[in-house]
């Protein structure tokens, strides 16, 4: 380890997944970087090794990224065996070359999960995300302006637990962490952000049953409850919300299973 | 989706069953504990105790199929996770594969509850159809005549002088074999292995655990797990290491008395 704002600089060798297309055989490459900045982000590194590939007239290592400040989600590299690099709670842009020692080996892989497939070297197809959310995580009523204050009172521990789920970035980092590729943690972050809210509270049960059909449906494992996920989630999203997605889904599934329906679903004056 | 479709179909509602028919067997195995404790007393505990669950007929059987049903359930819940986990997983593996904090009882649960299933079929073949180690089956023994009134929870369950199934002499020669023994404390072994995640896992997945007593709810399981371990583990060790005989009078007691003669006629 090299102390932060140490001036003396660092060697190390990466060892990246190279794949050029998504059905094409993938292998891994090294590529040392010589005399580097410890204080440097993961992904500046890859910057520079990318520099040097461009000079050299080699294809550049694609990697995901966006905005490299820890909150958007889209880094997503799994760094020596463990989604976004050796430290907890922080994202792969976040984590500095100072956490290694001059003269590591590196590897670096994509996430790795059938929904998620390979687009090319680091970057993976994430979209699978977007359908779960797409399934149900929002809240159908139009939200208008923002309400008078305290017009909907919303107990203070719920407001700060709701956060907590809503911090979730939706990287993927825990599906890829997770021996089964369970993708409950994401689910289980989107649901209870909203489900503990009073908006929240009319769609609570069609929500959690079609946020989890449809993540069984995209190829997603299930939980075997040994909480790698959260431990890998740059955000600390605790795996309590695994436990409050469980309860309500097994509620909303007892509740819709005996529910009356209504005669007329026409509605209003028809 | 029905009620019966999302229960039996979605990943949470396999693992909800899997919680349900552990809690049950999780039931079964203390309760069947508790049973087999009796066998450190007089032999009139064991056999009248013994005797009474198979008078039991009709309810006996009912309660045996909801046992059978539970351990398919929880089987087939557990064969059809893995291999959906598997194919999410998806061909190409890490090359650098590390845990991060999974307990080590929770990465050995199909190796363990494996163990369990084999172990159940052998107990089973040994104490309740005697198709293994048949002289010491219950049913080529002499009848054992019940030294008093056997009562439990203070009704009346066997009278003095009856003749039953002697399954205390059935015990102890059982285990007086070391291979048995053996065989059995590293069955009971995997399957504390099993519970010690098991039991919190129940907890997680039916959605009441939460970190405020997760600490706590650690702590009862693991007490839990090392009072289920030492009790099963107590019967075979204290027999075959002769901490415990037979009382004297009993089949078991004239059987190991003279060793060699393993030849009943």
């Amino acid at each position: 380890m090299v102390a932060a704002g140490s001036p003396k600089t660092i060697s190390v060798t990466l060892r990246v997944w190279r794949q050029a297309a998504p059905n094409q055989a993938g292998r891994f490459v090294d590529y040392p970087a010589r005399d580097v900045s410890p204080n440097m982000s993961f992904l500046e590194l890859l910057d520079v090794v990318n520099d040097q590939l461009t000079v050299t007239g080699e294809e550049p290592i694609a990697f995901a990224h966006d905005c490299r400040e820890g909150i958007c989600g889209t880094c997503s590299l799994v760094i020596d065996g463990k989604p976004h690099g050796p430290h907890q709670g922080v994202a792969s842009c976040q984590t500095y070359l100072r956490s290694f020692s001059d003269g590591a080996v590196i590897t670096v892989e994509p996430f790795r999960a059938q929904p998620f497939p390979v687009v090319r070297d680091l970057v993976t197809d994430r979209s699978a995300f977007d359908k779960i959310q797409q399934a149900g995580g929002y809240i159908t009523a139009r939200a208008g302006s923002a309400p008078d204050a305290n017009a909907v009172p919303v107990p203070k521990a719920d407001a700060e637990l709701a956060m907590d789920a809503a911090q979730c970035i939706g990287c993927g980092a825990c599906v890829a962490a997770c021996k089964n590729a369970s993708a409950m943690l994401f689910v289980a972050a989107k649901v209870s952000h909203l489900g503990l809210m009073p908006q929240g509270q009319p769609e609570r049960d069609r929500r959690v049953l079609a946020m989890v059909n449809t993540a069984d449906d995209l190829g997603f494992g299930s939980c075997t409850n040994q909480y790698e996920c959260s431990a890998a989630c740059p955000k600390l999203i605790s795996h309590d919300f695994i436990a409050r997605l469980n309860r309500d889904f097994i509620g909303a599934t007892f509740r819709s299973g005996f529910a009356a329906t209504p005669a007329n679903t026409g509605g209003g004056a028809g | 989706m029905s009620l019966s479709g999302n229960l039996f179909r979605t990943s949470i509602g396999r693992k909800f069953l899997m919680a349900v028919t552990g809690f049950i067997l999780i039931g079964f195995v203390t309760g069947h504990l508790v049973g087999n404790l009796q066998v450190f007393g007089h032999p009139d505990k064991i056999n009248g105790y013994a005797h009474f669950l198979q008078s039991l007929g009709g309810a006996l059987w009912a309660v045996r199929l909801v046992l059978l049903a539970a351990v398919m359930i929880h089987v087939w819940a557990a064969v059809t996770l893995t291999l959906d986990s598997r194919k999410a997983r998806g061909t190409e593996g890490y090359d650098v594969r590390r845990w991060i904090r999974a307990s080590v009882s929770s990465r050995y649960m199909r190796l363990s509850g494996l163990v369990v299933l084999a172990f159940i079929a052998y107990h089973l073949a040994h104490f309740t159809l005697g198709t293994v180690q048949t002289d010491n089956f219950k049913g080529q023994l002499a009848p054992y005549a019940m030294a008093a009134d056997f009562h439990l929870l203070g009704f009346p369950v066997v009278a003095k002088g009856e003749a039953v199934a002697d399954v205390y002499s059935m015990v102890f020669l059982g285990f007086a074999n070391p291979w048995v023994s053996l065989f059995y404390v590293v069955a009971i072994g995997l399957l504390t292995v099993h519970l010690l995640h098991g039991f919190e896992s129940m907890f997680q997945t039916i959605g009441w655990k939460s970190s405020t007593w997760a600490g706590w709810l650690r702590g009862v399981a693991v007490a839990f797990c090392l009072a289920y371990l030492a009790g099963n583990v107590a019967i075979p060790g204290l027999i075959l290491s002769g901490a415990a005989k037979p009382a004297a009078g009993t089949t078991a007691a004239e059987r190991l008395a003279a060793p060699t003669s393993t030849d009943p006629r």
